[in-house]
């Protein structure tokens, strides 16, 4: 990312680096919580549809910037322990990883709170570290342990975090766009200042039940903000393949869109508050997040049969969200190369800890087959494979 | 009465729903100053529920075609949208995956919708979020997410409306874990399950009968309470019998009755069960009859491979073998999707001279 212009409303902390790299870190700590604001033009223009598209200078700190890479570095590692755990066959079934994408999860988390809703696909779990979920639970929940955070029960497609308002984690491609837009019919019901994110890929984008929703969000002033992640492939086929219109922003037709450089978390985070306004004042919008994943689809697929390995690594060299905001830190003399490194050896760790403790997490007891179907059980019955050997009553 | 239809009408236009908190619907407060023994048909019972249900909890709304300003395709929720106002009843344009999927997301965030079809030959076109997003969510995530929505509206044959209008759809949505799947036949069950429908924490299929809709039926002053409440999962013995149990739900239970009165013409005592709920399936009540009478007939309109019938035939077999003295019966809708012709949708449907003799054919009895 090339930074154009950076202007300081205190140039306090602004030290050459020489002078930087002197500095024992004990004292040098003290930036990463520095939420002086600082302002950052984002390298690539907001492409817009039926709306003024927000200024391309974010406002942030270097806490802020600081805390991007810490939780992008730990979502990049928690999937790539999750992808030697598939290897090892501790994960079953399947496993997509959001490996790429990162600077989409953090930097809409910058934007708002936890109250606002979010809701997306099977391609889930930095969304929920992203909502403040462990990442022992996620492990728990990916090796189907009871630690889990859907006790085991749900795996990698469907975890949960309501008190954040992170409603899933759903495996019907499309699904979670009419669900989304009733989280927000709810918020509006409700009369709360709150918006929901439904968060679906480029291959949902052609889903008949999203015109169905947005129809409606449009129609009833919904607070909802349809955001696409824009990945460039759905599993095997590319957008140019699936979609005639791969404008995604422009999409939903009568509806507000922005395009975003979805590697850029600064990008992301002020097209998120833009939308976040937007919505609460005028109704549906559409942010297309122009992103990348590096594993295949899932982990049952390679991810080289349909675009090339130099695509990829291109990708990898130029556009990764970790080391734009790496650069950023660097640059902005807001850490040294050392402290990134650190950082990264104690997020490697702290992954480390979480899968071992993960597996150290016993399997669900028997009986939780027959849990949690309901709320209110009645004294229904429920019965196993061999109904004359295993019939339960639940209450 | 046309004074009290006036003053309340009046209230509406002032004040709003909130204002109307505690009053009844004007169709049962109107009843009530008819002499004699109550009726109640089950379309007002149906009005009446979901009337009470949306004045007791603010969190009830109600979304479908044509449910406010048409006063509902079929009249049920007639006079709701100018006593509760747009707020709290939602016109639907014609796309049941988005305002299902809707309606399920509302529910994830704890509101109470009652989405309704304009029958449930359109549910398939929303059956992802009934049976994905709705049944499944509670278990998938370990009881985080609860889904207290009601999806009701008619189900079944009706009158000549051909293939793609006449479907039930009661097994399909029974075999779902996570589901509750209820099929009212009188006033009285139309008032006490969809309150309880309401009321449940979990998504319940609500399976009513267009034909029954204009069908008066005596009804208690216990259940023209606003409390009143049937439990769900537990089936009524509509008439008690000693020769032959005779199972179904809806509509079949009034034809089922019908077959028991010519059927104790010949001397065989008949009871027949209104299941009530098909999703719990109350087996014990099932088989306790039949445990009694060791004959059993069961009855749908739906069709008959993998039907309901199935599932309590099989439910007897298993439990109750010893006990029966005949095979089981089954009399349902014919294997072929529904013709339009008067006389080819009579030999489709289950009659009460079939009813009548298959339970002749368990009580050994020849024609």
């Amino acid at each position: 990312m090339a930074l154009s212009r950076l202007s300081l409303r205190s140039n306090r902390f602004l030290r050459p680096s020489t002078t930087a790299a002197a500095l024992p870190s004990s004292i040098r700590r003290h930036v990463s919580t520095d939420t002086t604001p600082i302002t950052i033009e984002t390298a690539v223009p907001f492409e817009s549809h039926l709306c003024d598209a927000p200024s391309r200078s974010v406002e942030t700190s270097s806490a802020e910037i600081l805390s991007f890479f810490r939780d992008m570095a730990r979502m990049r590692r928690m999937e790539i322990a999750a992808d030697s755990l598939y290897k090892s066959k501790l994960i079953r079934g399947f496993c997509h990883l959001y490996d790429g994408q990162e600077a989409l999860a953090v930097g809409m988390e910058a934007a708002i709170t936890r109250k606002d809703a979010i809701i997306t696909s099977y391609r889930d779990h930095c969304t929920f570290l992203g909502r403040g979920g462990e990442l022992v639970d996620a492990f728990s929940e990916l090796m189907g342990r009871k630690r889990g955070c859907s006790n085991g029960k749900g795996g990698s497609m469907h975890f949960y975090k309501k008190d954040a308002c992170f409603y899933g984690g759903h495996g019907i491609v499309g699904a979670q766009i009419p669900l989304g837009c009733g989280l927000a019919f709810a918020q509006k019901y409700s009369k709360e200042e709150f918006v929901t994110f439904t968060l679906y890929g480029d291959g949902a984008a052609n889903q008949g039940q999203l015109f169905e929703a947005l129809n409606i969000a449009a129609l009833w002033d919904l607070p909802a903000i349809l955001v696409c992640e824009n990945n460039h492939y759905g599993m095997g086929t590319a957008t140019w393949r699936s979609a005639k219109s791969p404008a995604y922003f422009k999409r939903g037709d009568y509806v507000p869109g922005l395009k975003v450089d979805g590697m850029d978390a600064l990008a992301v985070k002020q097209a998120c508050k833009f939308a976040k306004e937007h919505a609460l004042k005028n109704g549906p919008i559409v942010l297309e997040m122009d992103t990348y994943r590096y594993h295949g689809h899932s982990m049952s697929d390679p991810g080289s049969t349909y675009r090339t390995r130099d695509e990829v690594s291109g990708v990898r060299q130029v556009r990764d969200p970790i080391e734009r905001v790496r650069k950023l830190l660097l640059s902005h003399d807001i850490a040294t190369e050392k402290e990134l490194k650190d950082m990264e050896k104690e997020v490697r760790k702290e992954v480390d800890d979480a899968v071992a403790q993960a597996k150290e997490s016993p399997v669900p007891e028997p009986s939780e087959l027959f849990t949690n179907m309901y709320v209110k059980d009645c004294g229904v019955e429920s019965f196993g494979a061999d109904r004359k050997e295993l019939k339960v009553t639940l209450t | 009465r046309e004074k009290m239809w006036g003053i309340l009408r009046q209230r509406g236009i002032d004040g709003g729903g909130l204002s109307l908190r505690r009053t009844r619907s004007a169709s049962v407060s109107a009843r009530s100053y008819a002499a004699g023994s109550k009726e109640m048909t089950v379309r007002d019972a149906l009005n009446s529920a979901i009337d009470e249900e949306m004045s007791a909890d603010p969190k009830v709304f109600v979304m479908g075609e044509e449910v406010g300003q048409y006063q509902g395709a079929y009249k049920i929720t007639k006079g709701l949208l100018e006593k509760y106002g747009p707020e709290r009843v939602y016109d639907t344009p014609i796309t049941e995956a988005g305002f299902t999927g809707i309606g399920v997301g509302a529910a994830y965030a704890g509101l109470k919708p009652v989405v309704e079809f304009m029958t449930f030959n359109f549910s398939m076109q929303a059956i992802d979020h009934i049976i994905n997003s709705a049944a499944k969510s509670n278990y998938m995530s370990a009881g985080q997410i609860n889904v207290p929505i009601v999806f009701r509206g008619p189900n079944g044959a009706a009158a000549g409306v051909g293939a793609q209008h006449s479907q039930c759809y009661a097994a399909w949505y029974a075999s779902v874990p996570g589901l509750k799947v209820l099929a009212p036949y009188s006033a009285e069950d139309a008032r006490g399950l969809l309150k309880a429908a309401i009321r449940d924490p979990d998504p319940v299929v609500f399976l009513e009968n267009e034909l029954l809709y204009g069908e008066s039926f005596p009804i208690s002053e216990e259940a023209l309470d606003s409390s009143f409440c049937l439990p769900i999962g537990k089936a009524k013995i509509e008439r008690q019998g000693k020769d032959v149990t005779i199972v179904t739900f809806s509509k079949m239970v009034g034809f089922a009755l019908k077959a028991a009165e010519k059927l104790a013409e010949e001397g065989i005592s008949a009871e027949v069960i209104n299941l009530r709920s098909i999703r719990p399936l109350d087996r014990a009540t099932i088989n306790a009859s039949v445990r009694k009478t060791s004959r059993l007939v069961t009855v749908e309109e739906g069709f008959p491979q993998h039907g309901v019938c199935a599932e309590i035939c099989a439910s007897v077999v298993e439990e109750s073998f010893s006990y029966l003295d005949a095979p089981v019966e089954r009399i349902a809708g014919a294997d072929v999707p529904m013709p339009y012709a008067a006389n080819l949708e009579r030999l489709a449907l289950p009659q009460v001279e079939d009813i009548v003799r298959a339970a002749k054919r368990a009580c050994y009895r020849s024609k």
